[in-house]
């Protein structure tokens, strides 16, 4: 059961100081904000997508100093001081030929259809960063394995394994 | 979720000074299970004692084998080294375990203390003992609140060691490893530290099925220490799933076996998935030594870990399963 009456001081916003993207943020708020719902509702970055919010489909994945986490099961106040990555940070800075860059992830999701509806998109483009940086792309089979924390339900996953294959062979990485 | 406090511990006496100063508070770290069971309102603290930050997250050579600090990440232990070369069993339980996210930010203590549960725990409109215990225990009116798995749907339930009060599994890969590797639990607390070997740590439900281990209240798991075996020998891990990836085990065996000339010299064998706690007889594994690694040797040594299996209506498929999956594990070692 619930208990009808929190702690004397739970319900206060605290003073946080987030780095997101190489830029810091600082906002008031409560512990039981997720870094999600911060980084959605507060930051108004809204790449990073709320799926199940239990940790079981990977819409939320993030870098958080450089590895995947679901960002719907961090505590927000527990993530200062570290470094934080969203699909809004992927891609290089400015623009060439007046268009704004991708990263090579990014444009081979374009290229191979590595999506339908394209909501789980940015936690697959994430998690696929992440498999490339550390190794884990030797195979379709290995990539298969290292991606299966993120879930498509329009079921794109030949070509995500196919975008994730593609930026293997061209050591394009960043 | 409910509302909480938040306070952050800098050194191990004070995070369990922190979480003995208020009641219904609760340790978190890589919060993978805690958060997830807050957003459920299954568990409900009032205060949150951040231990993330401890200086608990080494992993080193100790006694000849090695000592992994509580707040080494799973993703960090399986991928050490030192873990691959003397412990390769439990780089392959953890690397069986939840998905690379969840492996990053889980901790080696959490994933100890990942509640045993099932799909009726979760529900709160759904009875639940582990979750609800009946009040009184002990008491002349005690009244359990029930089990909604049992009479339920039980296909991913206990086989082994149940109760009438719970027929949950204890979901960790890494647990049954850990029994197969003879782990010890270093835990400190407010009356000092103590080893707690893993067979002992995690408890059979019995009529307080709320209680998944032994550890008191305010006790904190500084590290695991791995003991090196007197000899070497080969493991593996073996997990049966419903899909190739990311799921929990209907039957794991975590099998470590030393032969020579054909013939057991030593012999260990955990199951996960099917009860309480990761299953480990030592009186079965003593029967193999000295007999040929052979599959009549496997079958006699899985009919008898399994002995006492009371299947559910829904997971009497278990039983046979964990049967083949003992034998194919030890076939494995001993090849």
């Amino acid at each position: 059961m619930i208990p009808a009456e929190p702690a004397v001081d739970a319900t206060q916003k605290q003073a946080i100081t987030l780095k997101v993207n190489k830029k810091t943020y600082r906002l008031d708020a409560e512990p039981r904000e997720t870094l999600l719902d911060v980084l959605r509702e507060r930051l108004d970055l809204t790449g990073s997508k709320k799926g199940c919010d239990h940790g079981q489909c990977g819409a939320c994945t993030v870098h958080v100093d450089g590895r995947t986490a679901n960002a719907c099961l961090l505590l927000a106040v527990m993530q200062q001081g570290r470094e934080i990555t969203t699909i809004e940070g992927l891609a290089p800075a400015g623009k060439t030929n007046g268009q704004e860059q991708l990263h090579p992830l990014q444009a081979a999701f374009v290229k191979h259809d590595g999506l339908q509806c394209g909501y789980c998109t940015p936690g697959q483009i994430m998690s696929g960063v992440a498999v490339l940086r550390d190794g884990h792309a030797d195979s379709p089979a290995d990539i298969r394995e290292w991606m299966s924390g993120n879930i498509c339900r329009c079921g794109a996953y030949a070509g995500i394994v196919a975008a994730i294959e593609s930026v293997k062979k061209g050591d394009t990485i960043g | 979720m409910k509302s909480f406090s938040y306070a952050q511990a800098t050194k191990p006496a004070d995070a369990v000074q922190l979480l003995g100063a208020q009641p219904q508070s609760k340790f978190i770290a890589g919060g993978t299970n805690l958060v997830d069971l807050m957003k459920y309102a299954v568990e409900n603290p009032d205060r949150l004692v951040d231990i993330s930050h401890l200086d608990l997250a080494k992993i080193e050579p100790a006694n000849g084998g090695l000592r992994i600090g509580a707040l080494a990440r799973n993703s960090d232990v399986a991928a050490n080294a030192l873990v691959q070369k003397q412990f390769p069993l439990l780089a392959e339980a953890l690397l069986a375990g939840a998905s690379p996210q969840l492996r990053n930010m889980a901790t080696m203590g959490g994933n100890l203390l990942q509640r045993t549960r099932c799909n009726y725990f979760y529900d709160v409109s759904q009875p639940c003992n582990k979750r609800t215990p009946g009040r009184d225990a002990g008491d002349a009116a005690f009244r359990p609140t029930g089990c909604g798995a049992i009479g339920g749907y039980n296909r991913i339930h206990a086989i082994l060691g149940s109760s009438e009060s719970c027929i949950a599994t204890n979901p960790s890969d890494m647990n049954v490893a850990l029994a197969a590797l003879d782990a010890v639990v270093q835990v400190t607390g407010p009356n000092g530290s103590r080893s707690i070997p893993i067979l002992e740590f995690h408890r059979l439900p019995g009529t307080t099925p709320q209680r998944d281990t032994v550890l008191e209240d305010n006790e904190l798991i500084t590290a695991i220490d791995l003991p090196t075996s007197a000899v070497g020998g080969k493991s593996h891990y073996l997990k049966v799933r419903d899909r190739a990836s990311y799921a929990f085990a209907l039957v794991s065996v975590a099998a470590r076996l030393v032969t020579q000339n054909g013939m057991i010299r030593e012999a260990r064998i955990a199951l996960g998935g099917v009860a309480h706690k990761p299953w480990r007889l030592p009186v079965v594994e003593q029967t193999m030594v000295g007999k040929p690694a052979t599959e009549a040797t496997f079958r006699t040594a899985a009919q008898a870990l399994l002995a006492g299996a009371k299947p559910h209506e829904h997971n009497a498929f278990k039983i046979q399963l964990a049967e083949n999956a003992i034998i194919r594990a030890l076939q494995t070692v001993s090849s």
